[in-house]
């Protein structure tokens, strides 16, 4: 006997957890199931920016909608997830100048989008965030962004749209899905089926085993982020930082929390494996972290790493995800492979894909993330 | 083939023999330890310029403290020891070391582990306040700096090393308000049959309790601890606790020497990718090995207390075991046996000692709703419980994920197994189903500047 | 008032330290934790909670007992020897010290 509802989700990821909660919104009823815990791969081991600087111009107007909604995600989800609206700061390095006129043409085409960001010289930089190091050439200052806690945000995600009336199943690992006649048929591996006439896959590194079922295969690789946190310190540090560069080496970025610790990520990134459940931090990617955030930030040298972690995240050739409907059956959709650069967006993707599921529809343009873009031939 | 490159972490009894059958054997093991000096905790060394005799420092065990001490100075032309060294990470055949900030990737083909262990820590309300601390660390601030923790010390919690610290400290000359024991005098009795494994050990533990009498030191069992009492500004000022009869008692002192006996430091088998196995006896996650201390993953081998806590005279002989096992050369096979069968003599007194002074599991689940539960980042007993009752937690990593249990600069140390109890307690599951919280890398803080201008 | 007890070992040459520019008079082979805590209560403060800290496990393993150089690098108390002239602090130096390149 099948458990039944209008949508079954496939992933308790942010992307997958949010859904939920705004399908719950449309009194749609909603099935969440989860291979492990809530949030506890990408979602809850990422970075923690809620930046929209930076991401591609056609990605803001999610982004926008993603930060309407960790503004009021306190009283959404009735929980602190560490929300702070404490800025963002994107800067490059002398040996780069080139990357000056590429931050002030972004700058103009944002501002046309409604993200406002203020260019800011070296100097004027180190003036107002002292930390900077000498060669930081110039950055770029968004007051509007910030950083939230990925360990809590998918689970209060969760919680919420079972307080809504999702039913959630952690620690269901699923296997096979099919659909058949009307519905779609979703199996765990110990024999329990689901059954909806809709299914989203908020999958993550492993949305291609079920899109790959519906003969979608995508050519995602699964990859771990290189993250690591300091002691406890006097909080003096606002804004989330990062790097702009296309040396993967110095793309490094750090913010503080209010309590003080600092986290630190990025530089290079680790091998993750998805069939094992587990990502690891190669030592060597540490230390090129380090020892490109003494670079960004020569202050921090004095203080110390005292943890560092990874997870499982997808990514895709393009770095876009796959999000919208599927191209060979009806009543399938997806939402997978952030490629690293879920976490900001993710309430924006929860919230429109419901919208679709529930309406047919978005004004989002879904366009660059269509599967089809993977199609052969 | 090219002669294997053996590295050793940790210079105390196990290191230290294991590095005397590599140089025996003609090898030239790398031996990295934390300490300035070799030795371990147990055996561990006083400055230069201090000149208590070994006698004095380590009493019945004065003559292995030396006997090891010696063969370890006439290693260390044969050796590359590595002091003041920590080994932070563990990948791909390498360990990665910080020494201040210099660092270094180091490969191996074997992997000895002596890690050794820490104090296992029952929080007490109160602990947080300066002049609380482990038992381990009463011991050390004696044996290498010859000053006592305080004016007037309790020691409290369970162990042999209650008593043996009690009375190091009584006979230094410091003021021992009370030891405060929480298993009952029953306990011992029952667990007589395996403590007669070791009945010369067993005989100084007898005399410990002696000396601590001859000097009037009370000595109370079955207690239970309440409340270390203190304040913010000056820290300990007494201890509260129920006496084995069920009446309240406050004793004053200015400090507390706290512990119930000993955890071993497996953070390295576990970035080693070690497999795990739950201990019902300790109530325990320990990294699985074989008699000869191989563990699960091929070329990591793991020895004495950092593997399994049976005592500093296991330790060397499974030092030495864990050495001889794959050296690829003729191995005695009378000797084999007979350091089997020594350890396994050790693994039974062990079992006597875990009957004898119980881990008082039952305290973490009582402990009140503002007891602070990890002091690293001052998370109340109250605040993981809500956190339980709102998110349903009740994994150790996740509950750490929420609640921030066990993420500050210890890792967990010393609030990690008290925590699970707590969880496992409130969920009303086995504590082995709470899981252990998994291992970390850096395994203590790792300076930003490391590898700075190298 | 002084925390720690010396019960010997007192015949060696004695060192002098400051602490937060004050002197403090210590013995050579002192940790920095001895040396502090013989001639004081406490290290530092906690970040959490209201109580000053004076350390806790003394072997490497807890952190407690962090103090700090003048120019803020951090010292592990227990495992770091007194020297002479040696100038540490007892908090952070700076609560804006990223301010500080």
């Amino acid at each position: 006997m099948s458990a039944a509802s209008d949508v079954i989700i496939v992933g308790g990821g942010l992307m997958g957890s949010s859904a939920a909660l705004f399908l719950r919104g449309h009194s749609i009823s909603v099935t969440l199931l989860e291979t492990d815990l809530i949030g506890r791969q990408a979602s809850g081991t990422n970075f923690g920016n809620v930046r929209r600087q930076g991401r591609g111009i056609h990605q803001l107007p999610l982004a926008n909608r993603a930060i309407a909604i960790w503004r009021k995600s306190r009283e959404l989800l009735g929980a602190d997830v560490e929300y702070l609206q404490s800025g963002h700061i994107r800067v490059c390095y002398r040996e780069r100048p080139e990357l000056v006129g590429s931050m002030e043409e972004y700058a103009t085409q944002a501002r046309a989008e409604g993200l406002d960001l203020e260019l800011l010289s070296g100097n004027a930089l180190r003036d107002k965030f002292p930390f900077f190091g000498p060669d930081v050439l110039a950055g770029s200052y968004s007051p509007t962004d910030g950083h939230a806690n990925p360990r809590l945000a998918a689970p209060a995600f969760a919680l919420a749209a079972r307080k809504l009336g999702a039913v959630i199943h952690e620690n269901t690992k699923i296997v096979d899905a099919q659909k058949i006649g009307e519905d779609f048929i979703v199996t765990a591996a110990d024999g329990r089926t689901f059954r909806a006439p809709t299914l989203l896959v908020t999958a993550g590194a492993w949305g291609n085993a079920l899109s790959s079922q519906f003969g979608e295969p995508v050519p995602i690789v699964p990859r771990g982020p290189n993250m690591s946190v300091t002691e406890p310190v006097p909080y003096a540090i606002l804004p989330a930082v990062g790097v702009m560069t296309p040396i993967e080496e110095e793309t490094v970025y750090f913010r503080q929390v209010a309590r003080g610790n600092i986290v630190l990520g990025g530089s290079t990134r680790g091998p993750s494996f998805p069939d094992q459940y587990r990502a690891y931090v190669e030592p060597q990617n540490t230390m090129s972290q380090l020892q490109q955030i003494r670079r960004l930030a020569p202050s921090l040298g004095k203080l110390n790493i005292i943890r560092v972690w990874s997870g499982i995240e997808g990514y895709l050739p393009d770095s876009q995800p796959v999000m919208g409907p599927s191209a060979t059956t009806s009543g399938l959709y997806y939402a997978f492979g952030f490629s690293g650069s879920g976490f900001q967006i993710g309430p924006g993707v929860g919230e429109t894909m419901a919208e679709i599921i529930a309406k047919g529809g978005t004004d989002i343009l879904m366009e660059p993330y269509r599967i089809g873009r993977f199609a052969a031939g | 083939m090219a002669e294997p490159r053996i590295i050793i972490v940790g210079a105390g009894p196990s290191g230290t023999r294991a590095a005397e059958a590599c140089v025996a054997a003609g090898l030239r093991p790398i031996v990295i330890d934390e300490g300035r000096r070799d030795g371990g905790q147990i055996y561990r060394r006083q400055p230069d310029n201090f000149t208590r005799p070994y006698r004095k420092l380590y009493g019945t065990e004065a003559g292995r403290a030396q006997a090891l001490h010696e063969t370890f100075d006439g290693l260390k032309g044969a050796i590359d020891y590595r002091p003041e060294t920590l080994v932070w990470n563990i990948a791909k055949g390498h360990v990665w070391t910080a020494s201040a900030t210099v660092q270094e990737a180091i490969p191996f083909d074997a992997l000895l582990l002596c890690t050794g262990a820490t104090d296992r820590l029952m929080p007490v309300k109160g602990w947080q306040f300066a002049g609380a601390y482990s038992l381990g660390g009463a011991q050390v601030a004696l044996k290498s700096q010859a000053v006592s923790i305080g004016h007037r010390v309790v020691f409290m919690g369970s162990g042999p090393l209650l008593y043996l610290v009690a009375s190091q400290y009584v006979e230094a000359g410091a003021e021992v308000a009370a030891v405060l024991d929480t298993s009952p005098f029953g306990a011992r009795l029952k667990a007589l049959p395996d403590l007669l494994a070791m009945p010369s050990v067993l005989w100084n533990g007898v005399a410990l309790t002696r000396t601590l009498k001859r000097a009037g030191v009370m000595v109370q069992h079955g207690v239970t601890p309440v409340e270390i009492m203190g304040d913010a500004e000056s820290g300990v000022g007494g201890v509260r606790f129920f006496a084995g009869s069920g009446r309240e008692e406050t004793i004053a002192c200015d400090a507390v020497a706290m512990g119930h006996h000993l955890r071993p430091e497996t953070q390295l088998a576990d970035l080693a990718r070690c497999a795990f196995a739950f201990d019902p006896g300790t109530r325990q996650w320990l990294p699985e090995r074989d008699d000869d201390g191989r563990s699960s993953v091929a070329g990591v081998y793991l020895a004495g207390d950092g593997a399994k806590i049976l005592g500093a005279r296991s330790a060397e002989a499974s030092g030495r075991l864990a050495a001889l096992g794959d050296l690829g050369l003729p191995v005695d096979k009378g000797e084999m046996t007979s350091l089997r069968s020594e350890v396994g003599q050790y693994a039974r007194f062990a079992r006597g000692l875990a009957k004898a002074f119980p881990w008082p599991a039952r305290q973490a689940p009582a402990l009140p709703d503002d007891a602070i539960l990890c002091r690293c980042e001052g998370v109340t007993a109250g605040d993981l419980r809500a956190v339980m009752r709102e998110t349903g937690a009740q994994e150790a990593n996740r509950a750490k994920a929420f609640s921030r249990v066990g993420m500050g600069r210890c890792q967990g140390r010393y609030c990690g197994l008290a925590a699970a109890e707590l969880i496992a307690a409130e969920a009303g599951v086995p504590v082995e189903q709470v899981g252990r919280l998994r291992g970390q890398a850096p395994v203590k803080p790792l300076p930003i500047a490391i590898g700075d201008g190298q | 008032m002084s925390r720690f007890v010396r019960l010997g070992e007192t015949d060696r040459p004695p060192v002098t330290l400051y602490v937060d520019g004050a002197p403090v008079a210590a013995l050579e082979g002192d940790t920095l934790m001895v040396a502090l805590l013989s001639g004081g209560g406490t290290l530092r403060q906690s970040e959490f909670g209201p109580e000053k800290r004076a350390g806790f496990c003394l072997m490497g393993a807890c952190q407690d007992c962090w103090v700090w150089t003048e120019s803020g690098d951090r010292l592990r108390a227990c495992s770091t020897l007194a020297a002479s002239g040696q100038r540490v602090v007892t908090s952070q130096p700076g609560a804006s010290w990223p301010n500080h390149v």
